[in-house]
């Protein structure tokens, strides 16, 4: 008997009963699209949060004054961020920005004001540490900097609430009195919290210094790392030289200045994020047990209800090798179409949104979900009518 | 010439202890070519296990049997399902048809383990129904026929692959006396043909029409009446041959 006869068979067999294959087949696809989706979305959402870290920038350190009451001894100066670019004691720093930041400026243009929620004052290097770029016009330079121009570069919200509609670009606004030209917009920045991240100004460090902040402390130094890799080699970099500067003792625990690194924030998210998906994964694991339990269980019913046809099968003359390849057959095209139709689902339901989470599909849990579902299908379809075709024919015509 | 089936001293014990039944007690017979024999027996007189262990289903606890002059407890699974399928035709009380499944792909099914090609298989499974007067229903399942229809089919299923030695397990015991007089309408016919034929029955009209008659109580044969001629067509086929065919 060809192999090709027997595959006539076991098509035969499954037509026969159609209710039951169906029930099958759906049985496996539950299972399997469960496990690939649950997996997709705990993924999803972890790569959510890492999107949204990397958008703060990855690869910078600020350093935060915690003196307070402006005792100038504890304070972050602009010689301290000039002193943090130097080749030989930091080599692992690229950029420095320091940075002012006013809070109750006020932005004026023909009538209509706006109060900037955050006034920046820094140098042309900020942008792309801070992973801020212009999206419409220029960001200023070094030379305006030096020459302390007062041109400015405001957020998207800034730029709707006082230009609605017109190219906002070499307007002249007022703020603090002053005259500043707006030489271009940042490009929209995804918010997180409660402050509007579009909402700001920025401005070179001298001019923000000359007409609102004064020539005094810092609010913060902005410090690139010339990788993500060795931010923590500039990290000590920068502290060496700070305590050095702020004559900190090295044995002491408290030093004036803060230092806040992205890449240890995305550390701890990551790692919350792997707690999230391995708790996913444990509970798709969990669901492809009990489809595999439900997988098991039709398939041990489908055969030993057959159990009797096994016998006439065999009083008929069936090789048992025939028969155990008719149900092996059977087996395997329920659990493979079972198992691609799950897919196939999964793939479809990954394309929505999940509780607000879009999918991520981890090839993998395709395979381990498909693998594991055809395999229990393959067993506990393939053993017990390897147990039937064993039997004498007579005591499973018998079998009740 | 060698007999179809030899049987010495044949002995099925079921069970083990108190709960031991003896089956067969030591059962020997010998069925010659072209024979029609009936076993007759009340029930539990071991006629069904011996037609297990004769059909090649069942084997038997000791005790020689001899098919085709083949010694059967030596024989592979793999040969045993070959024996099964070539020389035996086995009918079985309850039909034993596979459900959901047409008359005709039914009686093809010995065909298909055989390794007969489909087309010669179609047409082979067709003459087999047309034999038992069933070809206009050969696309029919089984739940949609007859108990004497089902009987039939499973009938021409025993007969689709000329076997030496039709083995029949209570055939009409399920049957009225119309469907009945069908079956062994067919059985006359085969037995004229030249097929041996061993039926089990527990009427007496249907263990008349046999050419040789055995009795067998607790497991052990009691009588072996000839009843009529081998070489001669059974007493029931000729007036039935022509009452056929007006049907």
């Amino acid at each position: 008997m060809s192999f090709f006869e027997v595959i006539r068979f076991s098509l035969r067999g499954l037509s026969a009963n159609k209710l039951r294959s169906a029930l099958t087949m759906l049985g496996i696809l539950i299972g399997v699209a469960a496990v690939i989706l649950l997996v997709a979305v705990g993924n999803g959402s972890a790569k959510a949060i890492s999107d949204r870290i990397e958008a703060l920038g990855t690869n910078t350190i600020t350093v935060m004054s915690t003196g307070r009451g402006g005792s100038s001894s504890t304070s972050l100066t602009k010689g301290m961020a000039d002193a943090l670019v130097d080749p030989e004691l930091a080599p692992d720093v690229k950029s420095v920005s320091p940075v002012v930041s006013s809070s109750s400026a006020t932005m004026t243009y023909e009538g209509a004001d706006h109060a900037v929620a955050t006034f920046v004052g820094t140098t042309p290097s900020w942008f792309g540490a801070s992973t801020t770029p212009v999206g419409a016009g220029a960001a200023f330079t070094d030379d305006d900097v030096d020459q302390g121009r007062r041109v400015v570069v405001i957020g998207r919200t800034v730029a709707e609430e006082l230009f609605p509609g017109v190219d906002p670009i070499d307007k002249q606004v007022t703020v603090g009195g002053a005259l500043f030209t707006i030489v271009g917009v940042l490009q929209e920045k995804s918010s997180t919290g409660f402050n509007d991240a579009n909402d700001t100004a920025v401005a070179p460090l001298t001019a923000v210094q000359q007409v609102l902040t004064g020539y005094g402390a810092l609010t913060s130094i902005i410090v690139e790392a010339a990788d993500p890799d060795q931010v923590d080699a500039a990290q000590s970099q920068v502290s060496t030289i700070l305590n050095q500067k702020l004559d900190v003792d090295a044995s002491s625990n408290s030093t004036p200045y803060r230092i806040q690194n992205a890449s240890s924030l995305l550390e701890t998210q990551t790692e919350t994020a792997d707690t999230f998906t391995t708790l996913l994964g444990a509970v798709a694991a969990i669901s492809l047990l009990v489809g595999g339990i439900g997988i098991t269980n039709i398939m041990l019913v489908t055969v030993t209800e057959r159990t009797r046809e096994i016998g006439i099968r065999k009083a008929l003359g069936a090789p048992r090798r025939v028969i155990l390849t008719q149900f092996l057959i059977e087996a395997t095209l329920l659990s493979v179409l079972g198992g691609g139709l799950g897919v196939a689902a999964a793939l479809i339901g990954s394309q929505f949104e999940i509780v607000g989470v879009k999918p991520v599909i981890v090839p993998s849990s395709i395979g381990l979900a498909v693998g594991v579902s055809v395999a229990i299908g393959l067993f506990f379809g393939g053993l017990p009518a390897a147990r039937a075709a064993r039997l004498r024919p007579i005591d499973a015509l018998r079998y009740e | 010439m060698k007999p179809v089936l030899q049987v010495t001293d044949l002995k099925k014990i079921y069970g083990t202890g108190e709960a031991t039944v003896h089956a067969l007690r030591g059962t020997t017979m010998t069925v010659h070519r072209g024979d029609y024999v009936a076993i007759m027996g009340s029930s539990g007189s071991g006629k069904s296990t011996l037609m297990n262990i004769l059909g090649a289903l069942d084997i038997p606890t000791s005790g020689q049997y001899l098919l085709d002059g083949v010694d059967v407890s030596r024989l592979s699974d793999g040969q045993l399902a070959l024996a099964r399928n070539r020389l035996i035709g086995f009918i079985f009380q309850s039909f034993n048809l596979i459900p959901r499944t047409s008359a005709v792909a039914n009686v093809e099914l010995p065909l298909a383990y055989a390794g007969v090609k489909p087309k010669e298989r179609r047409r082979r499974a067709m003459a087999a129904l047309d034999t038992v007067g069933l070809a206009a229903r050969a696309d029919h399942e089984p739940n949609q026929l007859s108990g004497g229809q089902q009987q039939r089919v499973a009938v021409a299923r025993a007969l689709v692959t000329e076997p030496a030695l039709l083995l029949a397990d209570e055939p009409t015991g399920n049957l009225d006396s119309k469907s009945t007089d069908d079956v062994l309408q067919v059985f006359d016919d085969l037995n004229t043909a030249g097929r041996t034929i061993v039926i089990i029955t527990h009427e007496d009209e249907v263990g008349a029409r046999a050419k040789r008659l055995i009795r067998l109580v607790d497991g052990a044969i009691v009588s072996d009446i000839r009843q009529s001629p081998i070489h001669l067509p059974p007493v029931g086929a000729g007036f039935a041959l022509s009452g056929r065919h007006t049907r």
